[in-house]
């Protein structure tokens, strides 16, 4: 370890592009002859389309063309599909409506896309958009998931009877049912968790282009997994084979899941660029990105847990209505069964849990994974839940959680996880102890002179990353490996490029797998590249999303490194005539071990490329490459507590302080892994405080469609934050790591809405805690 | 965007000449409402007159007990104005605290009060303080010039060149920001003059600015906070959305009235 390997607080090497404006995202990509695009999107809710009229619009100054549904179905252009096979209990599959990129007969949201206008600017589609007439015959809408399983309610797709996509369970119900009726005490809470938007900075974009000369497509897209969006739209969209598109994401500014997920308009403007022979470039306005990025959570939640006398937990059983919105995006199905209910039991021994979960069709954009994806969710139903008991059971909430943590591993909990290693009590120490937990009697007394209401609350979460060994993610219906690849290359004069199949999209790979390699062979880490999101360059990989790219990606790195190493070892032993055992390769030389005999790291590469002098039958060259495959989900987890200060004049709440300790085991680089807990907690503090997606439930509309209505977290409305780590390894990958992008967002809502009850004096609040509410709620 | 002419004026007279030949036209001042409405296509004027570089619609003066205010004054120069923040800081309080250091150094007062945005905070200490609106053509008083939301007694070619008013006794100026716009939810100017107290009410009516009759009874006996201990106003005629009930806002009124004038009486 080096003062740049594994372990140091290396500043971001691709910050100095970032801040000097100097990245280079989709928009800024330029293609001779590209022209752009505008869509024409639903005003309405939910409507039948009686006919689109572009006669007009096509006569326009610098129109090229405009283009629409049954255009693209003549084309054979194929529906979008949800990539993960959820079955209800009844055995039966989930019901998926059918998803054209562009509308056909129907709309079923305020944004769905209609038609695409080309033309030589971007005004002149604009103009030529609003152009076009669309005949619509407005039907009903439902936009709230409890109220579309409503007898009566307005139904979206016949394939979905009842607006059902699926009716899930996981446990069993009879056994937890049978213990609450005989346990001493139970917590019963009703809550709702808010939908979000997920607003990247960069908003998503598309530039496809067709070379007819080759027939074979490039699309530069705003993605997370440019491999993935190429299988997809290969397989499944039919837009062409994979050897004949090339999907390139080039910097991407932010994600958070938004940009996993394969979008109607880079399938379009692919198709729209064969149609109309000129390269097609969209990007969205932010108004766009408000209506049509996948959104995240919207979940309703019955939960009751249960304690013996002694309050240790018995049972749980958790009642889930998930908002799917009007189609099923690509892993929205995943989300409230898999990476949701299998996390409830927390850190706390549950003997038994069950939890029922119903996917709803609603008329709003669709719902997918949104950073921490059915994690915060559970989180949020358990932490909430506890904190709440320890109230009615008149023990501190601490204490509760003691008392109740999983304290052996690993422990296979009744939801299929089985952890593999932590110390719960140790984050929950080690926050308390940062948090003067003690001293907050003080502080509430002190607070109330001067007229305000302080409270403090806390949160004990944990979340399964690394997703995922593919055979186990394939068992429970995913349509995908999970797995990730990497190859390392050792140039001739001994540079390294390391082509990962990971995507970065703000996570610093460019400096934190660099660390990995200069680590592994001591070279200095501007001699080592990261290159990836450019599938003619690096090979199939899955992307990042999940907090996978450490555990999975980095892992898969170490997986070539290793073999790299090995044969540099040959190369090194049998140009220093030395036993291949005794090599060693640090600080940039291959050592033979106990002597003073070394090879510069660049002589042995170049030794592999001139192949001069290799050991016998030994092929020239040093690269190699790897897939790895994870053996185990990981589990960081951690203890955050949240102090907060009512006005109660106003019900303004001010953060006063906000402790996170978490436990990601090894950390490679400890500045970027507080960066991650830091914009997490700001997104988990927007999520309880301030964000707050809202339909107008008679018409449908999209009422947070801007800033000016849609709360994004700024600087002021966020404390200092006290960040430390616990570390225990993760045992089963070679790093030890466990993820850290998703914590932040996971662990800090219920901490916030803990600390606001606790000052109100009443459980009753939903999130966001906005100044009105907590208003209501005091009343 | 639609295509637009932009036209820069350097006098009222020709900017009233630009109007009149534009097909629709609009005058600009700092664009911090016009210019967003346009990039959302909301609005289209034919023709944008810019009123930014018109010297004599600029400058604060402070003469006796006299202040008057150019309408082409940005709230940035408002708010770190001294001889302003000597005779009326409330206003300068108002001003340093309207949007961001962007908005501030690009909005003026008279596109402001001419915008008459229900949630805007000027309207409010406009009417508070009894001012009079100098336009081009005539001067307004306060009371007759905000008519309903976004609307004032404004005519089209009519060009606000100022505001004056008479140094209050005292003045305090609070306002509780949407959480999300940053606008007023509910801001509360009160204004203690010799003749009586006026207590004008942005971000909640739903005819825009107002004044608060309760408000200014409870005050007339003592100007102190405690006296408005007690007092509550209607919900009737708020306005209700998703960031704030009408309820919620007349709970407001009262409490951002008494912080304005705990900071009328220095805190």
């Amino acid at each position: 370890m080096g003062i740049e390997g594994i372990g140091a607080r290396v500043a971001r090497k691709e910050d100095k592009r970032f801040i000097t404006g100097l990245g280079r995202y989709v928009d800024d990509m330029v293609v001779p002859g590209m022209k752009h695009a505008v869509f024409v999107r639903s005003p309405h809710a939910h409507a039948a389309i009686k006919g689109i009229d572009a006669t007009a619009a096509k006569a326009m100054p610098g129109v090229i063309d405009v283009l629409t549904g049954p255009e693209l179905k003549a084309d054979g252009i194929g529906n979008l599909i949800c990539g993960w096979m959820i079955h209800s209990k009844d055995g039966s599959p989930m019901k998926m409506g059918a998803w054209s990129p562009l509308a056909v007969d129907r709309v079923r949201y305020v944004g769905e896309a209609v038609a695409i206008v080309v033309a030589e600017t971007r005004n002149q589609a604009r103009d030529a958009a609003e152009a076009v007439e669309v005949s619509y015959e407005e039907m009903p809408a439902v936009t709230d998931a409890a109220r579309a399983l409503d007898a009566g309610a307005p139904q979206l797709h016949p394939e979905a009877e009842g607006n059902l996509i699926y009716d899930w369970e996981i446990g069993e119900a009879a056994a937890v049912d049978e213990a609450l009726a005989k346990a001493a005490h139970v917590t019963r809470l009703k809550l709702v968790n808010n939908r979000l938007v997920p607003n990247a900075m960069e908003p998503r974009a598309a530039l496809g282009h067709y070379d007819m000369a080759e027939d074979h497509f490039t699309l530069w897209t705003t993605s997370q997994n440019p491999h993935v969006a190429r299988l997809v739209m290969s397989a499944f969209y039919n837009v062409a084979p994979e050897n004949k598109l090339r999907v390139i994401a080039p910097d991407v500014g932010g994600g958070f899941g938004s940009k996993i997920y394969i979008y109607p308009e880079e399938i379009v403007c692919l198709w729209a660029s064969k149609r109309t022979g000129v390269p097609v470039k969209w990007t969205a306005d932010r108004t766009e990105s408000f209506m049509c990025d996948a959104h995240g959570r919207d979940h309703h939640t019955e939960v009751a847990l249960g304690f013996d006398a002694d309050n240790r937990m018995v049972a749980l059983k958790v009642d889930t209505i998930a908002n799917f919105g009007a189609y099923m995006s690509l892993f929205s199905s995943a989300v409230p069964t898999y990476l949701y209910a299998t996390l409830l039991s927390g850190q706390y021994v549950i003997p038994k849990i069950h939890c029922n979960v119903r996917a709803v069709y609603t008329n709003t954009a669709p719902v997918d994974a949104y950073r921490g994806a059915g994690r915060p969710e559970a989180t949020y139903v358990l932490e909430r839940t506890v904190e709440t008991a320890a109230r009615e059971l008149g023990i501190s909430p601490a204490e509760l959680r003691r008392r109740n943590f999983i304290r052996e591993f690993p422990y296979q909990t009744p939801v299929i996880m089985n952890y593999d290693a932590g110390d719960y009590e140790a984050s929950l120490d080690a926050a308390m102890r940062a948090a003067d937990y003690d001293g907050f009697p003080a502080r509430r007394e002190e607070a109330k002179k001067r007229g305000k209401l302080r409270g403090i609350g806390m949160s004990c979460y944990i979340e399964a990353c690394g997703i995922a060994p593919s055979q186990a993610v394939g068992s429970l219906g995913a349509g995908v490996g999970l797995w990730e690849s990497a190859e390392v290359r050792v140039n001739a004069a001994g540079t390294i490029e390391v082509l990962t199949g990971s995507h970065s999209h703000g996570q610093g790979h460019e400096t934190t797998f660099a660390q990995v390699v200069a680590s592994r062979f001591g070279v200095p880490l501007d001699q080592v590249s990261i290159v990836h999101g450019d599938t003619d360059k690096v090979q199939m990989g899955m992307g990042t999303y999940g907090s996978r790219s450490g555990a999975v990606g980095a892992s898969a790195i170490v997986k070539a490194l290793d073999k790299v190493e090995a044969k540099a070892k040959k190369i090194a032993a049998h140009l220093l005539e030395a036993d291949e055992g005794d090599i060693v390769i640090e600080n940039g030389e291959a050592k033979v071990a106990g002597t003073d005999k070394s090879l510069p790291w660049a002589q042995v590469a170049l030794a592999a490329y001139t192949a001069h002098n290799l050991p016998e039958g030994m092929e020239p060259g040093l690269k190699e490459t790897s897939f790895y495959d994870p053996t185990n989900f990981t589990f960081p987890a951690g203890c955050y507590i949240a102090e907060v200060e009512v006005d109660p004049e106003t019900g303004h709440t001010d953060i006063v302080q906000f402790v996170a300790a978490d436990d990601f085991g090894n950390i490679i680089n400890p500045l970027i892994v507080e960066g991650q807990v830091h914009g997490g907690l700001a997104q988990g503090i927007g999520q309880a405080l301030l964000e707050g997606c809202h339909y107008d439930p008679a018409s449908g509309q999209l009422v947070t469609a801007s800033y000016m209505d849609y709360t994004m977290p700024r600087a002021g409305d966020l404390p200092s934050f006290k960040v430390s780590t616990t570390n225990t390894p993760c045992p089963g990958n070679p790093l030890g790591v466990k993820g850290c992008g998703e914590a932040g967002a996971i662990g800090s809502p219920p901490a916030i809405i803990n600390a606001i009850t606790d000052a109100i004096g009443t459980n009753a609040l939903d999130m966001p805690a906005t100044p009105q509410k907590v208003w209501a709620a005091m009343k | 965007m639609h295509q637009t002419t932009y036209h820069r004026a350097s006098s009222i007279s020709e900017a009233v000449k630009m109007l009149k030949e534009a097909e629709d036209g609009k005058f600009v001042a700092g664009g911090q409402t016009l210019i967003p409405t346009m990039k959302q296509r909301l609005a289209a004027p034919s023709d944008l007159i810019d009123l930014r570089h018109i010297g004599e619609l600029k400058g604060i003066e402070v003469a006796g007990n006299t202040v008057k205010i150019g309408a082409g004054t940005t709230h940035a120069e408002v708010a770190r104005d001294a001889a302003l923040a000597k005779a009326c800081p409330a206003l300068c309080h108002l001003a340093a605290h309207i949007g961001d250091p962007h908005v501030r150094h690009m909005g003026t007062l008279g596109g402001s009060i001419a915008n008459n945005d229900p949630a805007a905070d000027y309207p409010a200490a406009v009417l508070a303080l009894a001012a009079t609106v100098h336009t081009n053509k005539r001067e307004i008083a306060a009371d007759d010039f905000f008519v309903d939301l976004f609307e004032t007694a404004l005519e089209d070619d009519e060009i606000v060149t100022a505001i004056s008013f008479a140094v209050p006794e005292k003045a305090g100026y609070a306002k509780f920001p949407n959480p999300a716009s940053r606008y007023a939810l509910t801001g509360v100017f009160v204004a203690k003059h010799a003749d009586g107290v006026r207590a004008a009410v942005t971000g909640a009516g739903e005819n825009g600015v107002f004044r608060a009759e309760a408000i200014e009874k409870a005050l007339v006996g003592a100007f102190e906070a405690s006296a408005l201990d007690g007092t509550t106003v209607p919900a009737d005629g708020l306005m209700s959305d998703i960031h704030a009930s009408a309820e919620y806002r007349a709970n407001l009124i009262v409490v951002m009235a008494k912080r304005a004038v705990q900071a009328a009486n220095g805190g």
